[in-house]
């Protein structure tokens, strides 16, 4: 084989109104065949109902050592969650 | 396991930045995973991507002696499972193969290894299936030692090839269900048939314990692996529990496990089993095993008559993609 086939990246989406999900990778030489080839690999047993593929180079991925730049502001904003704010006992439907 | 593990590594002097390694060795201690674009120690990544491409070999070559038997099933039904059980270790070395990959090893390059014969499989592919009842102990024991290789390994500290592992065991049971049922059958056929089946138990019984590699005290590499969680159980005890589990489904065929030294001990709960031939598990893995050669061969005619193929489609892929660029 003289060039290397492009990876693409599967996404299924499992049952209707979920979202697709990354489920792995393969290599295709266009995305007709990877769509083909995802069928195949990733959706045997009725774990589809729709496929998205993605080049692989064409993803941007955050990378692992801007993680705390990226992530940790949302530390201290624990007044996000509903939780922060203790209701009343006898308070209801809030 | 699918893995050979004598290639045994010279202990390594770690040139790498200590900082970065504790940190590496304290996520991993603390069950987390590590992925592809994390740091990881040059061992760790070497390590990862021979045991990986070893076991996706295995795989894709493990679809060997059972694709013989697709055309000569014995009936539509098993025909069909069995058609579906190789195309299964197809996918599982798909995966295995992608997860290979992300530590930065091309798939041409391990195909390359695997077809010069540079890469190792496991050894129990080497054997041969003379008779339909293989398919069954093949089934039965060697899917039966894969699955408990692979289920510990769903926890291995590398993400992508524990999410391999995960797809792979839900679909492993299957394999070994389909093996035992046919055994099931061949025993209580006629007997001739049941003679079949306890044949293929003769041959395939040892080899199958041989799956698992050496005996803890042959294992260098064992250390390391098992406190980075490449290796979750060792060599031996995860040989004991497979043992362990499978007389007693020998016992329920009717069959008998071919080792005169075997015996429960019902102070440990377990069974104690005679010594292995580890001369025939070298020798094997030399390539001096019964199929090494034709194994291989096969493999390399079924890549090269495929090149055609690949070739075309290449090529009406780029017309494609010029044709819209136009
Ligand atoms: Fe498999
Ligand atoms: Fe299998």
């Amino acid at each position: 084989m003289s060039k290397e086939w492009p990876l693409w990246e599967v996404f299924i989406r499992s049952q209707h109104g979920l979202a697709h999900k990354h489920v792995g990778s393969l290599h295709a030489p266009d995305a007709e065949m990877a769509v083909n080839n995802a069928r195949d690999v990733y959706t045997r047993r009725n774990e589809g109902v729709s496929i998205w593929v993605v080049r692989a180079v064409d993803i941007v991925a955050s990378s692992p050592a801007d993680k705390g730049m990226l992530f940790e502001p949302a530390n201290s904003k624990v007044y996000r969650h509903p939780t922060f704010f203790p209701m009343p006992e006898e308070v209801k439907n809030l | 396991m699918y893995t050979t593990e004598f290639e045994k590594q010279k202990k390594l002097v770690s040139t790498e930045d200590p900082e970065k390694l504790a940190a590496f060795e304290a996520r991993v201690a603390a069950d987390e995973f590590i992925e592809p674009k994390d740091w990881m120690p040059e061992a760790y990544r070497r390590t990862l991507t021979r045991q990986i491409s070893q076991h996706a070999h295995s795989e894709i070559v493990g679809m060997l002696p059972e694709g013989n038997w697709i055309s000569r099933a014995p009936s539509l039904r098993r025909k069909a499972i069995l058609l579906a059980k190789v195309q299964d270790e197809a996918g599982h070395g798909l995966y295995l193969y992608s997860a290979a990959e992300t530590l930065g090893t091309s798939r041409q390059e391990m195909i390359e290894a695997l077809h010069s014969g540079k890469a190792k499989y496991s050894t129990i592919f080497n054997y041969p299936t003379l008779t339909w009842a293989d398919i069954g102990a093949v089934g039965w024991l060697v899917d039966g030692a894969a699955i408990m290789n692979q289920v510990p390994l769903q926890r291995t500290s590398y993400g992508p090839y524990a999410r391999a592992m995960v797809r792979v065991c839900k679909e492993e049971s299957f394999h070994q269900r389909q093996g035992y049922e046919i055994m099931m059958v061949m025993c209580a056929g006629t007997a001739d048939q049941k003679r079949m089946a306890q044949d293929a138990l003769n041959r395939w019984w040892w080899p199958s314990l041989m799956m698992f590699g050496p005996s803890d005290a042959e294992s260098v590499n064992s250390a390391q692996s098992a406190q980075w969680r490449i290796k979750l159980f060792s060599n031996d005890e995860l040989r004991q529990r497979m043992v362990d589990q499978t007389v007693p489904q020998a016992e329920f065929l009717g069959l008998t496990v071919p080792d005169p030294d075997l015996k429960f001990n019902t102070d440990t709960g377990h069974y104690e089993f005679g010594a292995i031939d580890w001369s025939e598990f070298t020798n094997v893995l030399k390539g001096n095993g019964p199929c090494n050669k034709e194994r291989l061969k096969t493999r390399v005619k079924a890549w090269d008559d495929g090149a055609w193929f690949r070739e075309a489609l290449v090529a009406y892929a780029d017309k494609k993609a010029a044709r819209a660029a136009a």
